[in-house]
């Protein structure tokens, strides 16, 4: 496969898909190689968007690298700070508060909510359908509001700082989230109406973009895209953190491993995101939300790492710490990363329509494949 | 009552009276042309307003609603800009081939408009073989698509075009056999025939279910015919940015645009006045009073409200379904619609023939 590779043959076309390009969601840029219609080859380029995040955290103090770790994957923010808040506690030995874990656990499934909406409506958008989109939005901007009466943004959160959580929760908090809840619940079956069951819709995901559980696994696939094809990755399962093994909820699994299973996947998950808020909503223990540490922080020398469960897949955080206030060395391990690569393995052979819905399935945030 | 017809006949019969013939036929031409003119572009500035209040009631916005009275000025403001903006041609691009590209286009768009009854007696040409005339001018487009789409030096564009011309020959056939379906029930193809044939009753009611299949089958080509989504291959966004047209700009770019909105005004008129009685009010068998009410509605206004109520629908469409890939949309037309609009046609004949139609 390597010699393919920069090679084209006469009569090939060559496409540059991007780097500005309505379908790739970002600055992506796709170099494909067409027979026809037909995908030959797919390369992608990256570092249209590379802004040197982990050399810059090396200068940052524990408590200032987190802020930078929101502006990767932007609908996950709350989950990347979440692992990176963990690296540190982790180094610290600190035990956090047991309010402070079930907010960050509501605020991560929620962030997950609003990450999967964006990804139904963009999906929608990749395959021509351009209505669900502002309908996802519109249950979206619920959580924006929830998000920004308690964090003060919506998009980049900070929430989640090392010993618990920046702020206590609004005393809205409850009451809202309990509203978007009932309400979201009721829009499934619109979902599935407009979007799911739509013959055209299944006509263009189903047996299309296909991979096996064995190379999901040797491509490092994560998340929803490693479990459509029947690889159980969930670290809330796998590694449970902050007290999701004490929660009553399953994997969603599916074993096409085509756009359609990947797409089945994802709807899952907000269902169980939404069952998960539903067991922790009236069950937020009184006390503090965040745990007494020093002004300054200060890693023992060693090695830390840590991973959560993000809307795309396994996040990981790896510390190097030679015992000063700012990391030594400092790796994100980004699940869209992993993800992107499989993507000229799945696209192969398939339409320059399938690749669009294909890139939709995996659901790429650029800025977190390129930090 | 005074109809457009008596005013187009009054002026018809001073114009001969002041001119000699020559000059009179030719200032018709002129008159009729920019009627025809300033009626396109009115259309277009309509169908584009309309669409995006359609789309925006659908997508829970509220649309265009600054310019003018409720944002009716928005699209008029478009044009302005439109036509201010710089006309860029491409280096490398065939200048000649891409200046006319749109042009074609539009003009195959305008020479549709002639046959369509408007209303009672109100026709710019009444030809005897307006069918076959509609079927044989709509098959020029396709030309000015691949025209645009291969001189733009664009691999985009040249995809697009690619696309588009699969799309339209093909879908052309289902649509030319939906509308003969209707002709061979009349026996005529003359659009005044066909919508006097509908007197009593429109085709829809009149021709059992195979012209409801025909009906379906044709909005279902129309709209591939015209490019819309579910069938918008040759622009696909998500795909090829914006297909044949991606090097367009100004007002190169608003022809094209304007002929699409036309021609999906065209398609839906065409298929009003096969299928949904043209100008003729809507009668019930021997209700004598309903009958009557429905006579005092102008005949332009059931022609519109027929036309556009297609509109609607063709819209509805594009707001609410997927996109589908090109093998999938080639498939649909050659493996379903085909041999069931061939079947259609016999079925149809068979009803001609035993005279079992109302």
């Amino acid at each position: 496969m390597l010699e393919e590779i920069g090679t084209t043959e006469q009569g090939d076309l060559v496409i540059n898909v991007g780097p500005q390009h309505p379908s790739t969601h970002g600055v992506l840029h796709l170099v494909i190689t067409l027979n026809g219609e037909t995908i030959k080859k797919v390369e992608p380029h990256l570092g249209y968007i590379h802004r040197s995040i982990e050399k810059m955290c090396e200068s940052l103090t524990y408590r200032q690298f987190i802020y930078s770790t929101s502006r990767m994957d932007y609908l996950s923010a709350h989950m990347n700070n979440h692992a990176c808040a963990m690296a540190v506690e982790q180094g610290l030995g600190l035990e956090i508060p047991a309010r402070a874990r079930v907010i960050r656990i509501l605020m991560s499934e929620l962030t997950r909510l609003a990450s999967h909406q964006l990804w139904w409506g963009a999906m929608a958008m990749d395959v021509g359908a351009i209505t669900p989109f502002f309908h996802a939005f519109r249950e979206r901007e619920m959580i924006n509001d929830i998000m920004e009466e308690t964090c003060g943004a919506r998009l980049t959160m900070n929430y989640m700082v090392p010993g618990g959580v920046m702020f206590d929760l609004h005393p809205n908090f409850q009451v809202k989230t309990k509203d978007f809840v009932r309400f979201f619940r009721s829009k499934f079956d619109e979902y599935d109406e407009l979007v799911t069951n739509n013959i055209i819709f299944q006509e263009r995901m189903k047996n299309v973009g296909r991979i096996s559980a064995e190379d999901a696994v040797s491509f490092g696939c994560s998340g929803p895209v490693a479990r459509a094809s029947g690889v159980s990755s969930d670290i809330r399962k796998l590694a449970p953190y902050e007290g999701y093994d004490q929660l009553n909820f399953t994997e969603a699994l599916e074993t096409a491993g085509d756009n359609y299973a990947r797409y089945l996947v994802r709807m899952q998950e907000m269902r169980t995101s939404l069952s998960i808020i539903d067991q922790l909503i009236d069950n937020i223990p009184e006390g503090d939300f965040q745990a007494k540490t020093k002004a300054v922080l200060k890693l023992p020398k060693g090695e830390y790492y840590s991973r959560v469960e993000t809307a795309r897949g396994d996040f990981g955080v790896y510390i190097v710490s030679e015992g000063g206030t700012t990391p030594y060395r400092i790796k994100f391990r980004s699940p869209g990363f992993s993800n992107l690569s499989a993507l000229d393995h799945i696209a192969r052979g398939c339409k320059i329509g399938d690749l669009v819905a294909i890139m939709g399935s995996l659901d790429l945030v650029i800025p977190d494949i390129d930090r | 009552m005074l109809s457009i017809a008596e005013i187009a006949n009054s002026l018809q019969q001073w114009l001969m009276a002041t001119f000699s013939p020559g000059w009179a036929t030719l200032i018709e031409f002129v008159l009729v042309g920019t009627l025809v003119l300033s009626f396109f572009a009115f259309l277009g500035l309509v169908l584009v307003f309309m669409e995006r209040k359609v789309s925006a009631y659908m997508q829970l916005r509220v649309g265009p609603n600054r310019v003018g009275f409720r944002g009716t000025a928005q699209t008029l403001a478009d044009t302005i800009k439109l036509v201010v903006k710089e006309g860029l041609t491409p280096d490398g691009a065939d200048k000649f081939l891409f200046n006319f590209a749109p042009f074609l286009v539009l003009i195959t768009s305008m020479l549709l408009m002639a046959p369509i009854a408007f209303a009672k007696d109100f026709q710019i040409w009444d030809i005897n073989i307006g069918v076959l005339y509609i079927s044989a001018v709509s098959s020029i487009s396709v030309i000015g698509v691949l025209m645009a789409g291969w001189s733009s030096n664009n691999k985009y564009s040249l995809l697009g075009a690619m696309r588009s011309g699969a799309q339209i020959v093909s879908y052309e056939l289902s649509a030319g056999l939906a509308i003969m379906s209707v002709v061979i029930l009349v026996g005529s193809l003359s659009l005044n025939d066909i919508i006097a044939s509908q007197q009593n009753g429109w085709w829809i009611f009149k021709g059992h279910i195979p012209v409801i299949i025909s009906f379906v089958i044709y909005i279902i080509a129309v709209t591939a015919e015209t490019n819309r989504a579910p069938f918008d291959l040759a622009e696909a966004e998500s795909e090829l940015t914006a297909g044949f047209h991606t090097e367009y700009s100004g007002m190169k770019f608003a022809l094209f645009f304007l002929a699409e909105y036309v021609n999906i005004f065209i398609v839906c008129a065409i298929g009003a006045t096969l299928f949904l009685g043209g100008w003729m009010p809507l009668h019930i068998g021997s209700w004598e009073g309903f009958n009557h009410i429905m006579d005092f509605i102008p005949s332009s206004v059931w022609f519109m409200g027929k036309t556009f109520f297609l509109i609607f629908v063709i819209m509805w469409f594009r707001w609410t379904f997927p996109r589908l890939r090109i093998d999938q949309l080639l498939n649909l037309e050659w493996k379903y619609l085909l041999p069931i609009s061939l079947f259609n046609l016999l079925l149809v004949t068979f009803i001609a023939l035993m005279g079992w139609h109302f």
